[in-house]
């Protein structure tokens, strides 16, 4: 009967010679399965992405932000809006101190055996704690950015699945209003749209818990809500309209798959990816826009600190008091080269498309 | 072809129709009207005054009067010292034009150049340090850019002189506007670049004989322009909101410094005339560098 199969062996064939091989115990396919891991899609990026030294390190810097953002006003015994006082009195001559140095006041209350907590980045003119207004500006600014951001991916995530899925008349009506609203210049309708709602939102809004977010930045998230969704929505339709073409569902259809399962292994794994990394870029974009906001005198209310508003406040007294720009511009820097690097690596490690 | 032209400037011209909507309709839920004022005058004063600038029409009747005078080139008057609003924009413009046209030329070439460097060299200490830097200068706002170059080399170094109409140094303002656009040309061009050596053409021509440059230049190039191209458009919408900020810094009196104090001084009519000025020279500009990618890619078919 082998014969049949294996006709007679040739001397220079590389017919294998059957005898030789035996079936494997079930003992040792246990073996051979231990011997790999399963790995999931998501194991298998975060490997990747801790081999990215860069990624690395924009995360552990984000993480020092955050972190330092939440413990300093613990440990720091100033308020944003406090004026520096010393036995209750306010300190005049605590104005636009340098970096680590005591008022005139101070200095006397400090002979006199009381400790203060030293000024890291000196006072503005208001005699106020810089660093600690710094500090409340890196949460205002990476609130609104991570907010925005996830606003744009929650109405750009349905439009765009809306679209992708149900195809036809309901994606043509639907990509023609996002072509028009990708065409309005966004930076031009914000401004507009802030100058409106900065003069008819604080009226409504008078005595209501919204009042203390402030209007500019409520119409920051209203012109987001309304604007910026749109790339995310184009982007979630093109990656379900591409990704339904593939042959690898057509496959998973022949075999009998629900479309659950399609879904779910197969359509979600192969965007998901693509969406967080564009979300994790849409943050310093956002930090951008709400710095150019402040800059144009439409960001945060006064007392309330953002970056944007307190490097475009430090442009008067340039020449004499040049940290005061440094402090929140470097912060603005760190923040979003780290989130555009940590994108990067994102990309590098979760996109299929980039897989080798 | 044509069908696509046609199709592109139909969706250009609704695009500015519904901006100048926006616009109108948007500005006038600001509470308050113009002849409001404390001391409130004679109600029949008023009332001539609502009939003169057709205020007692409706709202819509009002629109349509607003679109005509504008396809007039007729904005209407300022509220901080009563001139022609068309003056205004007119005179501040050309210089404006002047700047973002200098800078949307100094942001392409050397980037186009650095990008290319960069893919030459891929991973030698040239690359490396062009693509750190274009990665830092992606990170910098305008502003701060602009903030600091003002500092280092007009205040404290005092190499360049502050702008002045009579004296007009165009340098530090081109440098703040084109930096964000340069690092990001540069690492397109590279991306692109990169992709285009590795293509099979470039590895037939290498095969065939064909020099070095004229392999770079006849072959990879060429096709990593295109991407470059589809990032004009963007590129001019960010130097042109780019052009508020650093006029503003350099307090060069053109159109972006007079759009930012209209609105501090919230300039109703000035905020209006500028966004739509602005968004139509925006759409068009869009428009122009969606037609010439389409002109250059062989690759697409005008469907």
């Amino acid at each position: 009967m082998d014969n049949e199969i294996f006709p007679k062996k040739r001397p220079f064939s590389m017919q294998m010679d059957l005898s030789k091989f035996s079936p494997a115990s079930d003992e040792e396919k246990q073996q051979i399965t231990q011997m790999r891991e399963s790995t999931t899609f998501f194991k298998d990026g975060m490997r990747k992405l801790r081999k990215d030294p860069l990624a690395m390190i924009s995360i552990a810097v984000l993480l020092l932000i955050v972190l330092t953002i939440f413990i300093a006003p613990v440990i720091v015994p100033y308020d944003y809006q406090e004026m520096i006082a010393v036995d209750g009195v306010r300190d005049r001559t605590a104005k636009n101190l340098p970096p680590f140095t005591y008022s005139e006041n101070e200095q006397a209350a400090i002979k006199s055996g009381e400790k203060i907590f030293p000024h890291i980045f000196g006072t503005d003119q208001l005699s106020r704690d810089y660093f600690i207004r710094v500090v409340y500006g890196t949460r205002v600014s990476l609130t609104v950015g991570v907010f925005a951001s996830i606003i744009v991916l929650i109405i750009g995530l349905i439009y765009g699945s809306v679209s992708g899925y149900f195809g036809g008349k309901v994606d043509l009506i639907l990509m023609r209003i996002v072509d028009i609203i990708y065409a309005l210049p966004d930076l031009l309708m914000i401004i507009l749209l802030s100058v409106v709602l900065d003069s008819t939102l604080s009226r409504a809004l008078e005595g209501t818990a919204l009042a203390n977010i402030g209007t500019n930045m409520l119409s920051i998230f209203i012109v987001f809500g309304l604007l910026y969704w749109v790339s995310m929505a184009r982007l979630v339709r093109g990656q379900i309209l591409s990704i339904k073409e593939n042959e690898y569902i057509l496959a998973a259809k022949a075999l009998g798959a629900k479309s659950g399962r399609i879904i779910r292994k197969h359509i979600l794994p192969n965007c998901i990816s693509v969406i967080i990394i564009s979300t994790a870029l849409q943050i310093p974009a956002a930090i951008f826009t709400e710095s150019f906001l402040s800059f144009v005198g439409l960001g945060v209310q006064a007392p309330m600190p953002s970056l944007g508003s307190l490097a475009s406040a430090a442009r008067e007294g340039l020449q004499s008091y040049p940290y005061k720009l440094l402090f929140p511009a470097l912060t603005i820097c760190l923040i979003v080269l780290s989130f555009n690097l940590l994108g990067d690596g994102l990309r590098d490690a979760f996109d299929p498309k980039l897989r080798r | 072809m044509w069908k696509y032209v046609l199709k592109r400037v139909a969706l250009a011209i609704f695009t500015i129709f519904i901006i100048i909507a926006i616009t109108f309709f948007v500005m006038n839920a600001i509470p308050g009207g113009p002849f409001q004022t404390e001391k409130a005058p004679d109600p029949a004063v008023q009332k001539m005054l609502m009939q003169r600038y057709n205020l007692d029409k409706p709202l819509w009747e009002q629109f349509f009067i607003y679109l005509g005078n504008i396809f007039h080139g007729d904005f209407g008057i300022s509220l901080k010292n009563g001139r022609e609003i068309s003056t205004i924009i007119g005179e501040s413009f050309r210089i404006s034009a002047e700047i973002g046209g200098i800078a949307i030329v100094v942001a392409l070439i050397p980037g186009l150049i650095f990008g290319s460097l960069a893919a030459l060299m891929r991973n030698r200490w040239e690359d490396r340090l062009i693509m750190f830097s274009s990665t830092v200068f992606v990170a910098v706002p305008s502003f701060v850019l602009a903030t600091i170059l003002l500092l280092i080399f007009s205040l404290k170094l005092k190499l360049i002189p502050v702008w002045t109409v009579d004296n007009p140094n165009y340098l530090l303002p081109i440098i703040a506007l084109a930096l964000y656009p340069m690092s990001y040309i540069t690492r397109l061009t590279k991306s692109s670049m990169l992709d285009a050596l590795g293509q099979d053409y470039v590895r037939t021509a290498r095969a065939k004989g064909v020099s070095e440059t004229r392999i770079i230049f006849k072959h990879a190039l060429r096709n990593a322009l295109i991407p470059v191209i589809t990032y004009l458009g963007p590129m001019t919408a960010y130097i042109i909101t780019g052009s508020l900020v650093v006029e503003t810094v350099f307090t060069i009196g053109g159109l972006g410094t007079k759009f930012v104090s209209s609105i501090n001084n919230r300039d109703y009519p000035l905020i209006m005339a500028t966004t739509i000025f602005l968004a139509v020279l925006l759409v068009f500009l869009t428009l122009l560098s969606d037609l010439v990618y389409k002109l250059v890619d062989p690759k697409i078919n005008f469907e």
